[in-house]
């Protein structure tokens, strides 16, 4: 991170710099250090509105609001759980499946790969996995992942695993299963680069030494995890909270429905869906401020969710520029 | 990984490719059961509500990150690029609820304009932080160059460190272009869509991804088939574009 030497004459005067000579470049900073505010000033603005918006929703519920579990927009009853529910849970689904793989590529992209393919082919893969719009992993999801997971998935599980009560019960396709494997594509990718990132990061003589010390190419790897766990998990609460907030992909394929069921079969919401499905039929003040209330929520738990991953993935890659997503 | 892109692609193609003929770019949707019938009102909508979002990000983004690459030292600097990384965070819905709020909610009606502003928050922290990177990247011994001349630094600036980093700026914003152009939860209910020519921003507009949203989501063969064409078009796009960006800063830095 370089940083361009300040200039160390002593600091000027405001009569000083309203003279001709300094008045360009005193209009020049401020001119740029006003719009650079532009950012400070949207995100107070958007968190404004949003909690002016949903101040009936919030009166009303109160704080019982995240923890009601009826979701009954003719009867005017709102609250959030099942939502929440669906987000952790279809969350937690995508990690568990994209996880491993992610990890497994990541190691294999930074040690295995063949150098040619190494950097070139498999990271415009990634980019070119993560520039898929979510609408249009939907659209795959509706016609091609619902029928196969109704047809083959799911029969598949129910038969060796029906005994839990997660994949027992009628099979629709459409579901939180569905929409936590469509997530697991979605956010391998975003995990893949960033796990890369950090382990490109490690030092090589950590590596170097443990082979020379008789140790196996998995042993090795084992010695770099050491050292990256903290950007690992970083790069994977980064993957969590791109599931948190994917919308369009979800809603397409996860049957949207307000129930809290155990089964993985049946049909449930997330908070982003939600908000996509029913916000323009919420003709009703009371509906469509509780709806902006979720997208409060949902808005704060990114913000935790991602500043935590910033933090662990900046301090595995301590003075480097990588990490970031986009 | 690659097998996953290979099938997603392929069978994006395989459904799609016979609805993909010259009216399908050019006439607007007809209703179901008569044949025929095309995108051309969304695509014109997506290009103008990018051409706004474009016009208010992109000044808006370069201002910005001249300030943090050329005076962006103390602590401020540094917290505005935090909030720049937590802007870049906000799920895109959440986004269009403000849209709506701020714009939507006033005019009493949904709008190209409330699109192109949702799709604009979007872009600008792609464009601050590319910008930045690439504003980094001009060697300080130009700016020092140009100020042992005798230059002020917002000349300096302007006409050196800016004037070397056009391409790379231009590759930020192919960037944010490809990221706001499938974007569809934000446009859900800002531009809402529309079946007719739109080109009056203050009238609900139609745009390619919530047209392929509303077809996935009908319950017609004919309306799937055309979701499938314009999603491998918008796929497409999108795909050109990045691997423009690839090309672009590939030759820029070995």
């Amino acid at each position: 991170m370089d940083t361009p030497a300040e200039q160390t004459s002593a600091p000027l005067t405001i009569l000083e710099r309203l003279r001709p000579s300094h008045l360009g470049d005193f209009l020049f900073r401020a001119i740029t250090l006003a719009f650079a505010s532009l950012v400070l000033v949207l995100i107070v603005a958007m968190l404004f509105e949003m909690i002016q918006n949903s101040m009936l929703s919030f009166q009303k519920f109160g704080f019982g609001f995240i923890t009601a579990t009826v979701w009954d927009p003719p009867a005017r009853e709102f609250g959030a759980l099942p939502f929440v529910y669906g987000t952790i849970v279809t969350s937690i689904l995508a990690l568990i499946l994209a996880v491993p793989i992610s990890i497994a590529v990541a190691v294999f992209v930074t040690y295995q790969a063949p150098m040619a393919i190494r950097r070139p082919v498999i990271s415009l893969l990634v980019e070119l996995l993560a520039a898929i719009p979510s609408v249009a992993y939907g659209l795959w999801g509706i016609f091609v992942l619902v029928p196969f997971m109704r047809e083959t998935v799911n029969p598949v599980l129910r038969s060796t695993l029906g005994f839990t009560p997660l994949f027992d019960g009628p099979s629709f396709g459409l579901g939180t299963l569905t929409a936590g494997v469509i997530l697991a594509i979605m956010v391998t990718p975003i995990i893949t680069t960033v796990s890369r990132d950090v382990l490109a990061a490690v030092p090589s003589h950590q590596r170097d030494g443990a082979l020379a010390l008789g140790a196996t190419q998995w042993e090795a790897i084992r010695v770099v995890f050491t050292y990256a766990l903290p950007g690992i998990v970083g790069a994977i609460i980064l993957g969590l909270a791109r599931a948190i907030g994917e919308t369009m992909a979800v809603t397409m394929v996860i049957g949207n429905r307000p129930d809290i069921t155990v089964s993985l079969f049946s049909p449930s919401y997330t908070m982003a869906s939600v908000i996509a499905n029913e916000f323009t039929e919420a003709t009703e003040q009371i509906y469509l401020h509780a709806l902006i209330e979720i997208g409060v929520l949902l808005f704060a738990v990114s913000f935790v969710v991602r500043a935590a991953a910033q933090l662990l993935v900046r301090y595995a890659t301590r003075g480097r520029n990588i990490g970031r997503e986009g | 990984m690659i097998a996953v892109l290979v099938i997603i692609l392929g069978y994006m193609l395989y459904r799609g490719i016979g609805a993909i003929n010259v009216s399908f770019f050019t006439d607007l949707p007809k209703p179901v059961g008569e044949p025929g019938g095309g995108i051309a009102n969304a695509i014109v909508g997506s290009a103008i509500m990018l051409v706004v979002a474009i016009l208010l990000s992109l000044p808006i983004g370069v201002l910005a990150a001249i300030y943090l690459s050329e005076f962006g030292h103390g602590w401020f600097a540094q917290t505005l690029r935090f909030l720049t990384d937590v802007l870049a965070g906000i799920p895109s819905i959440v986004v269009g609820i403000f849209a709506y709020t701020l714009i939507v909610i006033p005019m009493r009606s949904f709008s190209g304009w409330a699109g192109g502003v949702a799709l604009a928050i979007i872009m600008l922290p792609v464009i601050i932080r590319t910008t930045e990177e690439m504003l980094r990247l001009v060697p300080q011994s130009l700016r020092d160059g140009g100020l042992a001349v005798g230059a002020p630094k917002w000349r300096v600036t302007v006409d050196i460190v800016l004037a070397s980093s056009i391409s790379g700026i231009a590759t930020g914003t192919l960037l944010a272009i490809s990221r706001a152009l499938g974007e569809t939860a934000p446009l859900l209910f800002t531009a809402l869509g529309s079946s007719l020519w739109t080109t009056n921003l203050e009238r609900p507009m139609a745009s390619m991804p919530v047209q392929i949203y509303t077809y996935a989501i009908s319950p017609y063969d004919e309306w799937h088939q055309k979701a499938w064409a314009a999603a491998f078009t918008l796929v497409a796009i999108i795909f050109v574009l990045n691997v423009v960006v690839r090309f672009l800063t590939r030759s820029k830095h070995g």
